[in-house]
């Protein structure tokens, strides 16, 4: 299943004094299997744009099809087009609201209208993929939990409904290292497992460690999209964007600048120990 | 979007109306209030619709946008004047059928009731038009202050105003956002009898108020580190003056009371009602 | 006697009312005038209890917290206490009061009871510090996260404090956010002499630190300057916490036998190592 926006343009409060062009003639197509990562600096359209990818906000002018269908088509399901992509907000674990864990994650499952044994399935399932042991939270209250664990049990609530692409707003903000570690950790898992992976972040050391595909917004617009290795060796256009390389990145053209014979665009720490210890030992072959 | 929307019913342009001192307009108002008491002829009320219309021009108030804060009260206003009716049964008899009976005064009286509960609302709409909600919390506290001696809270209500007023827009961003996000999930806000929409809530309100808890305890905190003690030995940075257009402001007022209690004597019993 | 300490903490322990386990145990520490420290923990080390422990928010169950000299168990003078250890918090919304940016700088010194001259005169001077003169008029809402904790500082010091203690102040802000902001507090504590206790998770940001203290589990289980603590990075990783991405790099590549330094932090630093070991001039 894929995802496509077609030349899609939105305007908030349009005829108004407020009108303000959030989104303008964006094109993009999220293939399957892929982990996109969505890069821009803080009011350049980024949540606009994932809010389209499921249909809760309509283009002012564009389309987004889904599967082939036009999201906002006639005779379109618009419910059950929406849970197929899974879209996950910044800071989910403020949607809570059941009174255990179990009963929060089949939320989503109950309102496409499974059946409980299918919901039970779905709920281990997609507590398993978000490491949370069912034995001991299940029957927990969320409230109780620490803000880590608090937010793993609101992605498996998007996991339950066992989206084809899903989509996430920063899902790392505001952990501590551990946490994010464990977050970024599973993505990985579940990208490994075929899962489509949309992921809008502020860390472009993230993105570097898991991303296949890079998209760069400006002021409303896609100004880039591509490998991270093509992305983050146009530091100017990133510069330009208002954001930063990831460090990895920085050192290879710092070094490359000094003489350094080091390959262009090398963006992983693992990268440049590798490239490093090989130079080191081509130099003292002892 | 929701950052954009203006809270109450203030219209936030700068006049001379909009400058008064927020406790003059409070007490004006009341003033004005008890006039509409005294007035006896539909002159009284002319006076008083004549004095509306200059003060929305003086504010730069559209005259309609006032006129508009009766529709809400429209069925009250008919129940209030057939109520009045029908159920007084003394003075002339103008109409009867069958158990309804009509006298002269009991129309009198309707229209009296119905035009009061008019200029009652009309006097109110012209002071939240033209004040802020934070100047009014102000003006109330400052007014109510005095009765701190009997223990009465004048400055927690006026703080509790205030904060509240700052955490409005916080909120209802808050609530789209979470609506949003349960609509994610597959949630149907929209379709479905009263019950069904009712309970459709839950997962809205949980959380907003999980949140809305948490914001106030945070809040509590970061003002207990700010030195927050309550009202006590507090200055403040808004300071309200008296000025000269205040006491023009009263001047008005009190030579429409003048005039409406001339009018209540001067004029004839049950000339024009 | 030498130059008293901003802020000192002697055998603090604490432990909440409804819990067993004490979430600080025996901690010990001492913050000198013009100094900036970062605090490093994971999350539920015991390392926000610590900050509010250091303002009186909290008392100490056991030992005791001195600000500037002051006992955070004294009644009388927790007004003066809280003044002299302005506190930000994490989230930036749930910390302004006022609807208007002006007024909410004013709180803390109404609070005080500060005669009105002098309230607009600090205010003003305070906005100006921050670089948010500009927004003085506005609703904070209107505002960027930054900006909202840019405002939040300017309250602070406002109240004129001799130390800023700042709690995660930049978890919930964007890269541009945190930058804004801790360029704001290391600017007041360069040229005002306002010491800091930076509480943090971003290892970067700790790294530019005069010294880093590290909590884990209710104690203080390493500190020092960032580069002694960081170059600790299999200590550091069993706390649970990151060390900055170069210090790391240096540490994998002299585990392939590359002698690099290991307490280095930046990229500049690494260039720098790396060329003298491996520049064709060289």
């Amino acid at each position: 299943m894929s995802i496509e926006l077609r030349n899609v343009t939105h305007v908030y409060a349009e005829g108004s004094a407020f009108r303000s062009v959030a989104l303008e003639d964006i094109s993009l197509t999220i293939e399957d299997g892929e982990f996109l990562a969505l890069v821009g600096h803080t009011g350049c359209g980024k949540s606009t744009l994932v809010q389209h990818l499921n249909g809760l906000l309509k283009p002012s002018s564009g389309q987004v099809l889904v599967d082939g269908q036009d999201l906002h088509g006639e005779h379109v399901n618009r419910r059950l087009l929406r849970m197929k992509v899974g879209l996950v907000f910044q800071y989910p674990e403020y949607q809570l609201f059941e009174e255990t864990v179990a009963k929060d994650i089949a939320f989503g499952p109950k309102n496409m209208g499974l059946g409980a044994d299918e919901i039970d399935r779905r709920v281990r399932s997609a507590m398993a993929q978000m490491h949370l042991d069912y034995q001991k939270y299940a029957e927990r209250s969320p409230f109780e939990l620490s803000g880590g664990q608090m937010r793993r049990v609101a992605i498996a609530g998007i996991l339950a409904m066992e989206p084809q692409t899903l989509v996430l707003d920063e899902p790392t903000a505001g952990l501590d290292p551990h946490g994010r570690d464990r977050i970024l950790g599973i993505l990985r898992e579940l990208h490994e497992k075929g899962t489509t992976i949309v992921m809008v972040s502020h860390s472009m050391d993230d993105v570097a460690r898991l991303a296949t595909r890079v998209a760069v917004m400006s002021h409303g617009k896609l100004i880039a999209t591509g490998t991270p290795r093509e992305v983050f060796s146009r530091q100017d256009m990133m510069e330009n964007a208002g954001l930063r390389i990831p460090e990895a990145a920085r050192l290879c053209q710092s070094l490359r600048q000094r003489g350094v014979p080091l390959p262009d665009g090398l963006f992983t720490l693992e990268e440049l120990r590798t490239h490093l210890s090989a130079l080191w030992r081509e130099a003292h072959p002892c | 979007m929701l950052k954009n929307i203006t809270l109450g019913q203030y219209y936030p342009v700068d006049s001379v109306i909009h400058r008064l001192d927020p406790r003059v307009k409070i007490l004006l108002t009341m003033a004005m209030i008890v006039a509409v008491f005294l007035v006896r002829s539909l002159v009284g009320y002319a006076l008083l619709l004549a004095f509306v219309y200059l003060v929305s021009r003086l504010a730069k108030v559209p005259f309609r946008l006032i006129i508009k804060g009766i529709k809400p009260l429209r069925f009250i206003l008919i129940l209030t004047f057939l109520l009045n009716l029908f159920l007084s049964a003394q003075g002339n008899i103008l109409f009867q059928w069958r158990f309804i009976t009509i006298t002269d005064q009991g129309l009198r009286q309707s229209i009296h009731y119905s035009l009061r509960l008019v200029f009652l609302v009309l006097g109110t709409s012209l002071m939240t038009l033209t004040t802020s909600p934070i100047q009014l919390a102000d003006g109330m506290e400052l007014l109510l202050s005095p009765l701190k001696v009997i223990r009465f809270p004048a400055h927690e209500l006026a703080m509790m105003m205030s904060i509240a007023l700052r955490f409005i827009p916080t909120l209802l961003e808050e609530t789209d956002k979470i609506m949003k996000a349960q609509m994610a999930r597959g949630a149907d806000f929209e379709s479905g009898n009263l019950l069904r929409r009712a309970k459709a809530m839950i997962p809205l309100l949980v959380p907003l108020f999980v949140s809305a808890f948490r914001r106030a305890s945070e809040l509590a905190m970061a003002m207990e580190a700010r030195c927050y003690h309550g009202g006590e030995g507090r200055t403040r940075l808004r300071v309200l003056k008296l000025t000269r257009p205040d006491l023009w402001a009263s001047l008005a007022v009190a030579g429409l009371i003048a005039l409406i209690v001339l009018e209540g004597i001067v004029l004839p019993k049950g000339w024009l009602l | 006697m030498a130059e008293q300490a901003s802020i000192l903490a002697e055998h603090v322990s604490f432990t909440y009312e409804e819990s067993e386990t004490q979430t600080l145990k025996d901690v010990s520490l001492e913050i000198k005038p013009g100094e900036f420290v970062a605090i490093l923990g994971h999350n539920g080390s015991g390392k926000s209890t610590l900050a509010k422990l250091l303002n009186a928010l909290y008392l100490p169950t056991e030992g005791r917290v001195l600000v500037c000299g002051m006992d955070t168990a004294e009644d009388e003078r927790i007004w003066d206490i809280r003044r002299r250890a302005g506190m930000i918090f994490q989230n930036p919304d749930n910390q302004l009061v006022a609807t208007v940016v002006r007024e909410d700088v004013a709180f803390g010194l109404e609070n005080l009871g500060v005669p009105h001259g002098e309230m607009v005169e600090r205010i003003d001077r305070a906005l100006e510090t921050v670089r948010m003169t500009a927004y003085a008029d506005s609703a904070p809402h209107m505002l960027s996260g930054g900006q909202k904790q840019r405002v939040a500082i300017a309250g602070i010091l406002a109240m004129a404090p001799s130390c800023i203690l700042a709690d995660e102040a930049t978890a919930m802000l964007d890269p541009a956010g945190r930058e804004e902001v801790l360029q704001t507090v290391r600017k007041l504590n360069r040229e005002q002499g306002i010491s800091v206790v930076w509480i943090t998770h971003f290892m970067e940001e700790a790294a530019k630190a005069d010294r880093v203290i590290v909590i884990s589990d209710g104690e203080i289980a390493l500190q020092g300057a960032p580069r002694e603590v960081f170059k600790q990075v299999e200590r550091m990783r069993e706390l649970h916490l990151d060390v900055p991405h170069m210090t790391a790099l240096a540490a994998e590549l002299r585990k392939e036998g590359i002698p690099l330094r290991e307490d280095l932090l930046t990229v500049e630093e690494m260039t720098e190592e790396v060329c003298a070991l491996l520049c064709p001039s060289n």
